[in-house]
Order: C-alpha cells, then sequence, then structure tokens
C-alpha cells in the first residue's frame, strides 16, 4: 500500500506536467528537428514532392544553405539591418513608451474613468482579431480614400505611400507592431506599481518628493524585475513575429519594396512564397539560435533562483 | 516645533463620514494619543495632519499658520508608519538620508546629520544594510530615524509598535517617550492600544465613528470616562455597565439587586433620569460579608492572568459582571459570594445618550 502511495507521488508530477511536456515535443522540438535537418539539405519546391514521398536520391545533404546565409546572400545585411530596428524600435515602444505610459495612467491621472478609457484603448489592438486590426490600419493609410491620408492632404503635407515609401512604411510597421505589443508591458506595469505599498508613496511624499521624484526614484527602481521581465520577453516574441508584416504588406517583393523585411518574415517567404525550404529553414534555424542564446543571456541576468522567489515588489 | 490646530475638521470618502467635525489643540511639544478601535478615524486625521489626505471640510493651523492646503512636502513633519515604509530597494543609510537629498543639503552635512540620528537611534552599526536585512525592532529604529533626520516640526507617529513582539514593546514604549521629550517634538500617536496610550501620553483623544469621544490626561480618561463608549473601551477587563432602572428618589432597580444611593445629590441628579447605567471597574467590586453587601453573585468563570483573576459573575438572571481579586482568593465556580462596590468609584451613565452624569464628582468634592 504505502509501496503504491510512493509511486504515486514520484508519478504525480509527471502526470501534471505530461500534457506540457507533449505540446514542446510535438511544436518545439519536433519543429526545430525537422528544421535542422531540412537546413542540411537542398529540398525546394522542384524536389519537394520526390522528398515527402522519401523517394531514394530525392535530396543531397549540403551547407550550401549556411554559405548563403553567412555571406552568398546580398540582402541578408540589409534584412539584419531591419531586424535590428524593427526589434529596437517596438522593443522601445513596448518596454520603455509603456512603462512612462503606465505610471502616468496609474500614479499621475487620479481620475479613474480616464486611466480606464486609457488601459482600454491601449488594449484595444491586442483583443481585436489580427487580421481585422491589419486590414483597419490598410484602410488608415489607403491612398485617396483613407482618413489619414486624407487629413494630411488637408493639412498641405504632400499625400505620401505609406504602405511602400521608406522611411513611411518603416515607421509604419513600428507603429503598427509597437501599439499592439505595448498593451503586454501595461497590464504588468500597471499592476506592479499597483502592488507597490500605498505606505512607501505616503512615507516620500512627507519626507519632501514631489510626484515626479517618487516616480524617478521610488516607483521605477521598485519597476527592475517587471521591466527585465518585459524586456527579455518582448525581445524574444519580436525576433519571430511577423503577422502583422505579412498581413500590411502580404508579398516578399512589397516587403523589399517597403524595407520591412525581417528575418521571420524572409525565412516564411524563402520557404511558402518560393519555395526554397531548404533555406528557410536554415533561416529559421538562425532565429532559433538567437532566441536559445538570448534565453540563457536573460536566465544569467536574473538568476533562476531569483526569479523562483516571491514577488520582488513587496516589502 | 509647533502647535497644531485642527479646527471642526471632517474627511469623506463618497457617502462615509471618516472624521466628522474633530476639534483639536495639540500644544507645542505635548505627545497627544489618538485612540480608538478599527475604523474610528485616527489614522486618517493623522494622514491630514500630514498632508496626505485633505479634509473636506474644516482646517489646519501649525502655529498660525494655516497649512489645510500646503502638499506635505512643504509641511515639515516626521511620520513613522505601521508598515514602516522603509524603501527596500535603498540602504539604511539612504533611507535616512532621502528626506536631506530632496532637500539639497550638501553631502556632508547629510553625511553627519544621518551618522548623528544614527547614533541616537543605535543604528549606526546597520547603515550599509538593506532594510530585508534588518528585525522588525531594528526597522522601527530606521523608519524613525529617518522621521527624525529633517527635524520635523511635528512627529507623526501611526501605530508604530503593533509589529514589534511584547518585550520590544515594553521597551520601545519607554524609548519613544524619551526621546520625544528629549527632542521636545510635538508627537502625535496613533494607537488602538490602551495600554500604549495611557503609559506614554500627556494628552489621550478617544475617538470612534469618525468623532471624538473625550479628550483628556490618561488619570481623566480612565478614572472619569466621558460616556459608556470610553468607559467600556478603556481597562482590562472593562468597565462594567449594569441597566438599571431609577425607581423612588436615590434607589435603583438593578437585575438581581436594589442599590440606594445615601446623598441628597445623587437624588438631584437621579430624578432626571429614568433608565441609567451604574458603571464599576472590575478593580473596584469588592468581596465582602453578606450584612455589608450591595449584592450577592454566582461565579461562573475564573480566568487566571497572572497576578489576579478575572472572575465573571451572575447578578440576577442575565446580568454579568467582571471583577479583578488577588490570584490568592480561593473562587470556585458555581460558588455563591457576596460583593460591595465602592462607593466613591461609582459612575452613573444616561441610558439613552450613554453620556456621564456627575455623580462622581460631586462624591469627590463632598469627600
Amino acid at each position: 500500500m504505502t509501496r503504491l502511495k510512493n509511486l504515486s507521488r514520484k508519478m504525480l508530477p509527471w502526470i501534471f506536467l505530461a500534457p506540457l511536456i507533449v505540446m514542446i515535443i510535438l511544436f518545439w522540438v519536433t519543429p526545430v528537428g525537422i528544421t535542422i535537418f531540412l537546413s542540411f539539405t537542398n529540398v525546394t519546391y522542384k524536389n519537394f514532392v520526390k522528398f515527402v514521398h522519401g523517394i531514394e536520391g530525392a535530396f543531397n545533404y549540403t551547407l550550401e544553405n549556411f554559405n548563403k546565409l553567412l555571406g552568398g546572400d546580398p540582402y541578408i545585411r540589409e534584412i539584419a539591418m531591419i531586424t535590428l530596428l524593427y526589434v529596437g524600435s517596438v522593443l522601445s515602444i513596448n518596454a520603455f513608451y509603456s512603462l512612462a505610459l503606465s505610471i502616468a495612467i496609474v500614479y499621475f491621472i487620479r481620475n479613474e474613468y480616464l486611466s480606464t478609457l486609457m488601459r482600454v484603448i491601449w488594449l484595444l489592438p491586442r483583443i481585436t482579431p489580427a487580421v481585422v486590426y491589419g486590414f483597419l490600419w490598410i484602410w488608415l493609410i489607403a491612398p485617396d480614400s483613407g482618413p489619414l491620408y486624407q487629413l494630411f492632404a488637408a493639412m498641405g503635407i504632400a499625400p505620401q505611400n505609406w504602405l511602400l515609401e521608406r522611411p513611411y512604411s518603416q515607421f509604419l510597421m513600428i507603429v503598427v507592431n509597437g501599439y499592439v505589443g505595448a498593451s503586454f508591458g501595461m497590464i504588468i506595469y500597471t499592476s506592479a506599481i499597483k502592488s507597490i505599498p500605498e505606505d512607501l508613496i505616503r512615507a516620500a511624499k512627507v519626507d519632501g518628493a514631489s510626484d515626479f521624484q517618487i516616480a524617478k526614484s521610488i516607483i521605477l527602481p521598485l519597476l527592475k524585475w517587471p521591466m527585465l521581465f518585459v524586456i527579455s520577453w518582448q525581445t524574444l516574441s519580436l525576433i519571430a513575429s511577423y503577422e502583422q508584416i505579412l498581413i500590411l504588406w502580404g508579398s516578399y517583393g512589397a516587403t523589399r519594396a517597403a524595407g520591412t523585411t525581417v528575418f521571420a518574415i524572409y525565412a516564411w517567404f524563402k520557404a511558402f512564397e518560393m519555395g526554397e525550404y531548404a533555406y528557410g529553414a536554415t533561416v529559421s534555424l538562425l532565429l532559433v539560435a538567437i532566441g536559445v542564446v538570448l534565453i540563457f543571456l536573460y536566465f544569467k541576468i536574473f538568476g533562476f533562483h531569483k526569479l523562483m522567489q516571491p514577488s520582488k515588489i513587496e516589502v | 516645533m509647533v502647535s497644531v490646530k485642527l479646527n471642526k475638521v471632517s474627511k469623506y470618502f463618497g457617502k462615509v463620514k471618516a472624521v466628522d467635525e474633530v476639534t483639536l489643540y495639540i500644544k507645542d511639544g505635548e505627545f497627544v494619543t489618538l485612540l480608538g478601535p478599527s475604523g474610528c478615524g485616527k489614522t486618517t486625521t493623522l494622514l491630514m495632519i500630514a498632508g496626505i489626505y485633505k479634509p473636506t471640510r474644516g482646517r489646519i493651523y501649525f502655529d498660525d499658520i494655516d497649512v489645510t492646503d500646503i502638499p506635505p512636502k512643504d509641511r515639515n513633519v516626521g511620520m513613522v508608519f505601521q508598515s514602516y515604509a522603509l524603501y527596500p530597494h535603498m540602504t539604511v543609510y539612504n533611507n535616512i538620508a532621502f528626506p536631506l537629498k530632496l532637500k539639497k543639503l550638501p553631502k556632508n552635512e547629510i553625511d553627519r546629520k544621518v551618522r548623528e540620528v544614527a547614533r541616537l537611534l543605535k543604528i549606526d552599526h546597520l547603515l550599509d544594510r538593506k532594510p530585508s536585512q534588518l528585525s522588525g525592532g531594528q526597522q522601527q529604529r530606521v523608519a524613525l530615524a529617518r522621521a527624525l533626520v529633517k527635524e520635523p516640526d511635528v512627529l507623526l507617529l501611526d501605530e508604530p509598535l503593533s509589529n514589534l513582539d511584547a518585550l520590544l514593546r515594553v521597551y520601545m514604549r519607554a524609548e519613544l517617550k524619551r526621546l520625544q521629550k528629549t527632542l521636545g517634538i510635538t508627537a502625535i500617536y496613533v494607537t488602538h492600544d490602551q495600554i500604549e496610550a495611557l503609559s506614554m501620553s500627556d494628552r489621550i483623544v478617544v475617538m470612534n465613528e469618525g468623532r471624538i469621544q473625550q479628550i483628556g490626561t490618561p488619570d481623566e480618561i480612565y478614572s472619569k470616562p466621558a460616556n459608556t463608549f470610553v468607559a467600556s473601551f478603556i481597562g482590562t477587563p472593562p468597565m462594567n455597565l449594569i441597566p438599571c432602572r431609577v425607581t423612588s428618589g436615590k434607589a435603583l432597580e438593578c437585575p438581581g439587586f436594589k442599590y440606594v444611593f445615601e446623598d441628597e445629590i445623587a437624588e438631584k441628579i437621579l430624578k432626571e433620569h429614568n433608565e441609567i447605567y451604574l458603571g464599576i471597574r472590575p478593580e473596584d467590586v469588592l468581596i465582602t460579608s453578606k450584612e455589608d453587601s450591595d449584592t450577592e453573585a454566582v461565579i461562573l468563570v475564573v480566568e487566571p492572568i497572572g497576578k489576579d483573576l478575572v472572575v465573571t459573575l451572575q447578578l440576577g438572571d442575565e446580568q454579568t459582571i467582571k471583577f479583578l481579586t488577588p490570584s490568592s482568593t480561593k473562587m470556585n465556580p458555581g460558588d455563591k459570594v457576596y460583593l460591595k462596590f465602592r462607593r466613591d468609584r461609582i459612575h452613573l451613565f444616561d441610558k439613552e445618550t450613554g453620556r456621564r452624569m456627575e455623580y462622581i464628582i460631586k462624591v469627590g468634592e463632598k469627600e
């Protein structure tokens, strides 16, 4: 009986973890395995059917994809720069602008209705289906009929083709993605700010601090951990995200013209638009590698055991 | 140091009257305690003096200066919170230095003042630590140091001792009082602990439901409670309040016994009332012989509390009272005892208003 009890006690955590482990194996380990495998082959749309049916001699093993990625592909440098611009700019909206906004909403705007309204405005893009949100932007900036286009025309500013002309197109890419992502940081920050004990703020007031000094000397330092979390989470998800770019620009040609080809969408286009499956897989592999390196880096910064400790905001 | 004056100060949160028309004058250098149960408005009053809350109505003065609309940072008050409210990301040194840094004092002056106050509070060996590395008592001292370092005009203390263990609390009571007297600082202390209030204060302000019930010295509050609330809030166990009916002239009909006053003054006071409370503190109930007794009672429960026994007695059919007797006394549940109330310690309260009737003062004068 005790033996059975011991066994079930040992099994219990695994039973709880099983669905997650199955998910990770199916949707992370397997795709990564296939990606690694593909990146060492020459599979394209030409030999794809034979490859899928396992016909002998359908493909060769090769390092050509890596050679291409690390030197042969003339666009890689530009794509790296665009990715850096994209991740850096959207991250600064998602992690820093949303921080300033959260402090403003929770601390400076004392009006509950106004701050709720602001929160809802920033949450809207997150709860709107991506396709609807994307098409709303397309409508907003549409030449001739779009409201933004008309507004600029009415103000006497020469109408621009926001979708295709740089740097407007890149600015659009940043704003569209930043607006969606900011709400994530805001949810984390606002709840973190609200969990700062009221007494700390009161003590600082009595000590002689102005509202700005309280924000700078008390609130900001206490948000160190939520900030690190938002930054690391958002970099990881931004590196791999491409859905809004795909919805707005739709094809490789358009993103090339607009200067919005980030690594994630380049991999997608290579594989699914141009049928260069093996090369697409290699580009994705680069993203996986960057992600893994960053995860280790963040764990190093956070310290795994520190992450497992109770909330850092409580006094 | 300043005097503090509250003139008809009220604070409403929506429809809730947290503080209702509080008028209070605190002398320069005085130690005044706001005492009352949770939700009585004492902390709200303190936060209004600090400037954190703005009164809905009424004015607050420091000396003759109206500070009602002045923000906390310009009031020069020091405050110690129940939670201590130390900044968790700063060292003890930086916590104490924070108010001085905000004042933009020169660095060497900040350093001198921080070390001076740290020495005064015996925390000078802890300056490099973070608050999380301190014990409750040490944190409390740091909070006090931070409040004192800027040499405030008024020191506000919001239940500063309630998170300490019992021994340390007794020690810190004396320490706080000594410090306040040495520095000559005006101090306003909020607590729900009557022992703290009685032992530390020059004067006590008893509050309930946002209103002041009584202002007086600890002795006045204890021996002449202004109403049944104060009578039953102060004292452990609190005063017994026995509902009685005035029958004829100076006689009362109480549960299980009749009580007759012997003097004329009682008759004068009683004749305007029908229903009253006869109040008697547990230590003013004496055991006596049958002939000398005011009433008889049955022992229900005996609770030893060290040097005394708290004995619960049944009077008549439903009324219970408590009395204190030295623990050497033999008390057995079920036994019958004869009781006498110390005549000069009887309090009378009007049953309808709960207000004190002036019986005791008159008796005192006569003697």
